[in-house]
């Protein structure tokens, strides 16, 4: 057997483990790593400006490939610079390895130089943590680190490493285990099948039913099967705002997404509906609104592969713990050799008066003959690249109007930070998910706001050659912070606007890339075309636009699902 | 509703500081946490004791069976089960007080595992209602001191946890 060091047996642990990229940041405690990263050339190290960015690069990674990224940094700030991008990561549940430096065993305890208890400070946000106590553990340690974050509900893990687990001359003998087993550990493989007989038979027998798919739909990469499962029943369905892609928006059965900026139809739909089959999904309070109002005719029926998200805030008449891909293929079976059919007049009926919802919002705003609107500004995106971009997004009111006007029909292609909600978020994730897919098309949808919160990274577009294109809905405010001091504060914008923003694309250009402005709506489809037409360069494009306006619909705070403003005026 | 939840964890180090602060970030009450290892070194039994509702005890039980390092874990109070804690009591003791203190002490079935000439030292086991029981019995001037365990409990019958 070969003798490695430390650090050489967690290089080549990652190799074994197939890894291709690594994003960090090196400092003392990480040193003998590095080290061992430079001896050889599989594993590529992406070197970001902020710790906190290469998170965000290994989670948008993450969630364009549906692999788990990985993250390399030192200890103490070097570790804690990384806490907001795996909280995250631990809120969407995306799989991740944070591989961190710590001081030498011997000095722990000593507020040491760059000492931080990492494992304590991540416990809160981490799928789990692992420490390294001895350099022979570290294959395992490894092993067990990627298992834990890729199987089951995914999440991030954090592994600390002590500085004397390194040390380059002190060689152990290396071997990868092939398999993990945790005794305390074992993901759910299959659905119960009386629990799912139970579930086909009330979704049979509904006669206003809704299917509400989430997130995990597109973690547990089921997207084939709801999709079948969906077009066999005939019935409608929404998604999260995670969820955004795991059935395609263009179908005809697909009624948007709900919750509190999602569409009329769907969250009419489902206050009305009898029967919720929901799929993924965790009844966020984002979606819910006030739970004791939470659709009051409705059965549901429950299918998660996290046991404790089920009746977590909203009762389930029906729970299924188990992967969704095999819980719906099961599901699909059934419905197909089942006797029962759904009750076509109840369904045409139910069918009739979602129309007539459809029918009477359609995602409809104002426009205007001068001032250019955001939500134009991503209906002509999505025209422009034919709905198949990656979009990343960061936090606010354009992230509610990419999600809302961008067309999804697709999985893992639109990319926010839905359960922590991070500004800051959409450049780094729209790099990690160009590095690795340099043909496609990637925006990354931001605001004035949030982009100045991960800017540096501009610096590692330029070194690394990742010509994503960032879309900058420049309103000169917080938008989603007035609208919310609109609605709720008579208007007072505490601290909602910057007096200076920076000149946007001399920024740009400052760090190599190209900058465009676009401040005149007749000029808003020619620029667009012309920046999508330079393939080969990072263009921050800096779209002014209209700066009072709000995202609709909006749920009324503490109200139902059906309780909603449409525009400015219109309440129902 | 009070419960006791006894689970048995990994036996390494860290394991604890998560279940703890699962009830912190979570908001759920702990009464009582007793942790010891158990016959099988590599694993501790855990007793704790807490106040909920059905679902807030349902969402407790989940998400520490999410934990890596719990590997199973029973709610005592679904079942008829066995419940003791131990007590330490140090009363001052002088005069005729001393005679009345052994009474009780006799009564409750506790034992005086110490003694000064101004003080006793009190051994009590039994469940959390006889402890307070005790306290309320000898009246709480005489206490100078009260050292408690928490709850360990232990379901009746065939019923076992373990692995």
């Amino acid at each position: 057997m070969e003798l490695l060091s430390g650090a050489d047996m967690l290089i080549r642990s990652l190799q074994d483990e197939g890894i291709e990229y690594v994003y960090g940041y090196p400092g003392g405690a990480a040193l003998h790593i590095y080290d061992a990263l430079f001896r050889q050339d599989k594993v590529k190290h992406i070197l970001v400006r902020h710790e906190q960015a290469a998170v965000h690069m290994a989670d948008g990674y993450a969630r364009a490939t549906g692999k788990p990224g990985t993250v390399l940094v030192t200890s103490g700030p070097g570790a804690t610079n990384t806490i907001t991008g795996i909280a995250t990561a631990f809120m969407d549940s995306i799989p991740m390895v944070v591989l961190c430096g710590q001081v030498a065993s011997t000095l722990i305890g000593e507020d040491a130089f760059q000492e931080t208890d990492m494992i304590g400070v991540s416990r809160p946000v981490v799928k789990h943590n692992l420490s390294v106590r001895h350099p022979e553990e570290i294959p395992e340690v490894i092993r067990k680190a990627y298992y834990i974050a890729a199987t089951g509900r995914p999440g991030p893990v954090v592994v600390d490493i002590p500085k004397d687990m390194t040390t380059p001359n002190e060689r152990y003998e290396y071997s990868y285990p092939k398999k993990v087993k945790l005794r305390s550990y074992n993901p759910a493989i299959r659905g119960h099948a009386g629990q799912i007989k139970k579930a086909v038979d009330m979704m049979l027998a509904a006669r206003r039913p809704i299917i509400y798919a989430g997130g995990g739909v597109i973690l547990g990469k089921a997207s084939e099967q709801l999709t079948e499962l969906v077009r066999t029943l005939g019935y409608p369905i929404t998604n999260t705002l995670m969820g955004i892609g795991c059935y395609p928006a263009s179908d005809k059965q697909h009624l948007g997404w709900l919750g509190m900026h999602g569409t009329y139809e769907a969250n009419m739909a489902m206050h009305h509906s009898d029967l919720i089959l929901c799929v993924g999904a965790r009844f966020d309070d984002r979606v819910t609104n006030a739970t004791e109002k939470f659709c009051p005719g409705a059965r549901i029926i429950h299918i998660d592969i996290d046991p404790a998200s089920i009746s977590k805030t909203v009762d389930a008449d029906v729970p299924i713990v188990g992967p969704v891909d095999a819980v719906l293929k099961e599901m699909q079976a059934l419905v197909k050799e089942s006797k029962e059919k759904p009750d076509a007049d109840a369904i045409a009926a139910w069918w009739k008066q979602i129309d007539e919802w459809r029918a009477f919002h359609g995602m409809r705003y104002e426009t205007s003959d001068d001032v250019i609107k955001p939500q134009e500004v991503i209906e002509m995106l999505c025209r422009l690249t034919n709905g198949e971009a990656y979009v990343t997004s960061d936090v606010g009111q354009h992230q509610m109007f990419a999600a809302q006007y961008y067309k999804f029909d697709k999985p893992n292609r639109w990319i926010n930070s839905g359960g922590l909600g991070t500004m800051g978020f959409g450049l780094p994730a729209a790099m990690g998910v160009k590095l690795t897919h340099p043909d496609d098309e990637v925006l990354c949808i931001t605001g004035e706001g949030s982009i100045q919160m991960n800017i540096q990274e501009l610096s590692t577009c330029k070194q690394y050659n990742l010509p994503v294109k960032i879309i900058n809905l420049n309103n000169q405010a917080l938008g989603m912070v007035k609208q919310w001091q609109d609605m709720n504060y008579e208007s007072r914008h505490s601290q909602s606007y910057m007096e200076s923003l920076p000149d946007f694309t001399k920024l740009a250009e400052a760090y190599g890339h190209k900058g465009v402005v676009i401040d005149k709506k007749a000029d808003l489809e020619s620029k667009l075309k012309e920046v999508l037409a330079m393939k080969d360069e990072l263009v921050f494009v800096d779209i002014y636009v209209d700066r009072f306006e709000h995202v609709y619909p909006m749920q009324v705070a503490r109200g139902s699902m059906k309780d909603m403003w449409l525009s400015k005026t219109e309440r129902v | 509703m009070r419960r006791i939840i006894s689970v048995l964890l990994e036996n390494e180090p860290g394991a604890l500081s998560r279940v703890v602060g699962l009830f912190s970030q979570r908001n759920y009450n702990i009464e009582t946490l007793t942790v010891a290892p158990t016959e099988d070194e590599t694993l501790s039994r855990l007793t704790v004791t807490t106040t909920g509702s059905d679902k807030v005890i349902e969402q407790i039980t989940k998400q520490l069976n999410k934990l890596i390092e719990v590997v199973k874990l029973v709610d005592l109070t679904e079942g008829s089960h066995i419940e003791r804690e131990l007590m330490l009591v140090k009363l001052k003791a002088t005069g005729s007080q001393r005679a009345e203190i052994k009474r009780t002490v006799d009564i409750f079935r506790g034992q005086i595992v110490d003694v000064t000439s101004s003080v006793y030292t009190v051994q009590l086991a039994g469940d959390s209602e006889k402890l307070d029981g005790f306290i309320q019995a000898v009246g709480t001037s005489g206490v100078l001191e009260v050292v408690r365990t928490g709850v360990s409990g232990i379901a009746r019958g065939e019923k076992v946890l373990s692995l």
